[in-house]
């Protein structure tokens, strides 16, 4: 039996765009010296808002407000910093509906993630730190403030990123100058307005919107005491590259190339859903996704058949409709990339294979695409996509598989599935990954940390460990 | 009654457990702090690099797989074996340091006495380090400190005992292997601190030691891609930024020189967390 879906459209009505937006500098939101560019709705192309473009110059005044305001900030009781992001955080919750809109808007991401995923760990984020504000004596890092905060974010989970950066740096006692990524700034600016709405003092938070030279303007400012970055391994490098003989803190949340190992004993129903959810959840815009499957052999065939059935009934269209699961990519750009490396992985022998679907006309759309026939070489296998493309690997023992898992730079995260207890961990222990997910993947948590080995960064954001990256070391 | 002639010590390099002499044939002469000669001492070269950085990763998962308990009996032996040796390096530190035997001594009791602190925090840090997390769902959630992996260690130049010791034991106490570049200046306790470590079931390759000029060794150390983290104390500041810069090529972790060391103050867990990775592990719990 087949099911016909009405359209169930979230309303837009909810948020109200502004035709152009400033920058948030010491509380206030100031014109841009640099030329203003346009954010569009990457489902539809239509414009949304015009962007001030920040300059060196405008970033350093921000860098000043927040200098300025980092007196006051760390002077303040923790307990009454805590008082601050509570208020974030109830305001977040109070605006939830509208945030999460404004984000499928400019992101392109199904309004379901937007509402059930993003909005309610961005609120809990701030809960957490909030908590932590008053209690830092009791974690282990010490209880000094660096002092200001540069942070770049993507454009995968613009209001979550932001979170993840601000919510520990405040409550820590640093001040914040943070650049959301260029092609989804409207919820930064939403949340400059929650920032004034909590009577957050002034120059605490600021936000500077632009391009990669704005970043760059951000991270290498002198009087910047801590990098914060979250972004593809290329600029985390350039990052290090331009930090290094000074005294700035890094922190860096790259790229991944997440291997998913489905044993013979799997439950491959759930397996089957722990695939989907690792690889498409966001257009598989997750610097974590699941994109390489590696299946036992002796299953390959028979989960390969239930996930291709799986994957014909997901429904992409309309990020707003409430039944969509898959969104529209989030740029032209990222959408020749992912074009670009599929086309790579058929010219370099593998199997492509999507469900029938049709694309709308307008926007930018990609299918949802899984390789068969990948061997590690080929650059589907090796390189992130950043997309709705999944590569399907195979394997015969724990060992093959633990060790195809590793043969990548990445060490982002990782999934496995078995009904063995003894061997979830054994493979747990043996992958070199920050994050490893047993019978379920891309689980996030405001209490646990979050973060990379080798090539996909250093540091951990989200528990007790998202504070060290704040804190001036003890020792 | 004519007085013997003494034999002396060849100090070669330490790789993998054996003690081979530089690959490149050469060697640079050692004095000591009144400028007398001591000895002539192998001048490790790129590949007695690379060769270094190969037996490290080849013991990498051994010894991070091995028990805390297990790392820190064989670091506690270490401590034993150094005790046992003490006169030897009490000369060795004289003769490097220009100091008294009676402050020579002092530093070889505190080498001493910092491996033993560190065997302690094997199966200690972990604890210190992970965490169960209280995710929001039903879900077992477990934070757990892992080794780095591979660790470059340029030595500091003064402290040839003390300090040598005070930069290897945090590394090799969680799992890491490492490739030491020795002081350049007083290199010889380190090749005599190998021979300790080749004496106390530490498996070859678990700590390499090079001996030779600094300045050209650490940058093909901090730009070896399968290097996963550096410690720099040792580099001055032109060397630790152009090491830091070859090191972004990927994403090693990098301890950066913090001025003048005091190796005699507490030296808390930051030498050890600064090569710790945190894996988190998630699963459902149901019935």
């Amino acid at each position: 039996m087949i099911f016909e879906y009405a359209p169930a459209p979230e309303s837009r009505d909810v948020v109200d765009i502004r035709p152009s937006y400033g920058l948030f500098i010491n509380g206030e939101f100031v014109d841009g010296s640099g030329t203003p560019f346009k954010t569009v709705n990457p489902a539809s192309e239509e414009t949304l808002a015009e962007v001030a473009s920040a300059t060196e110059a405008d970033v350093d005044r921000a860098v000043q407000a927040a200098r300025k305001a980092f007196g006051v900030w760390s002077a303040l009781p923790g307990s009454e910093r805590a008082k601050y992001l509570f208020r974030i955080a109830r305001i977040i919750q109070e605006r939830a509906r509208e945030l999460a809109v404004l984000e499928s808007l400019d992101n392109g991401k199904p309004i379901k993630e937007s509402r059930d995923v993003d909005l309610p760990l961005v609120a809990a984020h701030f809960f957490y730190y909030a908590g932590w504000a008053d209690k830092l004596a009791y974690a282990g890092y010490g209880t000094t403030p660096l002092g200001v905060a540069g942070q770049v974010i993507p454009w995968n989970f613009p209001l979550l990123m932001l979170a993840w950066k601000i919510a520990p740096a405040l409550a820590c006692g640093n001040t914040v100058v943070l650049k959301p990524a260029e092609t989804t700034p409207l919820t930064a600016l939403l949340f400059a307005e929650i920032c004034q709405q909590a009577d957050l003092p002034p120059g605490v938070v600021n936000i500077v919107t632009g391009a990669g030279e704005t970043g760059a303007a951000v991270v290498g400012h002198p009087d910047v005491d801590k990098v914060a970055f979250t972004g593809s391994t290329e600029v985390g490098r350039l990052i290090a590259k331009s930090v290094a003989g000074t005294n700035k803190k890094v922190t860096l949340e790259l790229g991944g190339k997440a291997a998913n190992i489905v044993f013979d004993d799997a439950a491959i129903d759930q397996a089957v859903e722990g695939i989907v959810t690792g690889i498409f959840f966001n257009q598989g815009h997750v610097c974590c996704a699941g994109s390489r499957l590696l299946v036992q052999e002796s299953v390959a065939e028979e989960l390969l058949s239930s996930l291709k059935r799986r994957l014909s009934t997901l429904r992409l269209g309309d990020p707003l409709d409430k039944n969509t699961d898959i969104g529209a990519i989030n740029s032209a750009a990222q959408l020749a990339k992912i074009r670009e490396l599929s086309d790579t992985g058929e010219a370099e022998g593998a199997d492509r294979w999507s469900p029938a679907c049709s694309l709308p006309d307008k926007g930018f759309w990609f299918p949802p695409t899984v390789f068969t026939g990948v061997s590690q070489s080929h650059r589907i296998a090796r390189e992130e996509i950043f997309g709705p493309v999944l590569s399907v690997l195979t394997f015969r023992t724990p060992a093959e598989a633990v060790e195809k898992a590793n043969n990548t730079p990445y060490g982002l995260s990782a999934g496995v599935w078995t009904e063995k207890a003894s061997r979830m961990l054994w493979t747990a222990s043996k992958l070199r990954a920050g994050v490893v997910w047993s019978n379920t993947f891309n689980k996030f948590d405001p209490t646990s940390p979050f973060g990379g080995y080798k090539e996909s960064g250093y540091g951990r954001e989200g528990g007790r460990h998202g504070l060290e990256a704040y804190l001036k070391e003890i020792s | 009654m004519s007085e013997r002639l003494s034999v002396r010590k060849t100090y070669k390099l330490y790789i993998g457990g054996a003690f081979p002499r530089s690959e490149s044939g050469r060697s640079y002469v050692v004095t000591g702090a009144k400028g007398e000669f001591l000895a002539n001492a192998s001048k490790a070269s790129r590949k007695d690099v690379r060769d270094a950085v190969t037996a490290a990763r080849k013991a990498f998962p051994g010894w991070s797989a091995a028990t805390a308990y297990n790392r820190g009996q064989i670091l506690y032996r270490i401590a034993e074996m150094l005790e046992g040796r003490r006169s030897q390096f009490v000369s060795e530190v004289a003769e490097a340091d220009g100091v008294s035997g009676k402050k020579a001594g002092e530093l070889v009791d505190a080498a001493v006495d910092r491996l033993v602190w560190y065997a302690g925090w094997s199966d200690k840090i972990s604890s210190l380090r992970g965490s169960s997390n209280p995710v929001a769902g039903p879900y077992f959630n477990l934070s757990t400190p892992e080794p780095t992996g591979v660790v470059g260690i340029v030595a500091p130049p003064m402290g040839p005992l003390f300090g040598l010791v005070s930069v290897i034991a945090p590394v090799i106490v969680t799992g890491n292997t490492c490739v030491v570049i020795a002081s350049e200046r007083a290199p010889l306790p380190s090749i005599t601190l190998a021979e300790v470590l080749a004496t106390s079931d530490l498996p070859g390759g678990v700590v390499n030691i090079l001996t030779g000029s600094s300045a050209e060794m650490a940058p093909w150390l901090a730009g070896h891609m399968d290097v996963n983290g550096i410690d720099l104390t040792g580099a001055d500041a032109e060397l630790a930024q152009k090491c830091e810069e070859l090191a972004a090529e990927n994403l090693k972790r990098v301890l950066r020189p913090n001025g003048k060391t005091d190796w005699a103050a507490d030296p808390g867990t930051g030498r050890m967390t600064a090569f710790l990775e945190t894996k988190t592990v998630w699963h459902p719990i149901g019935i």
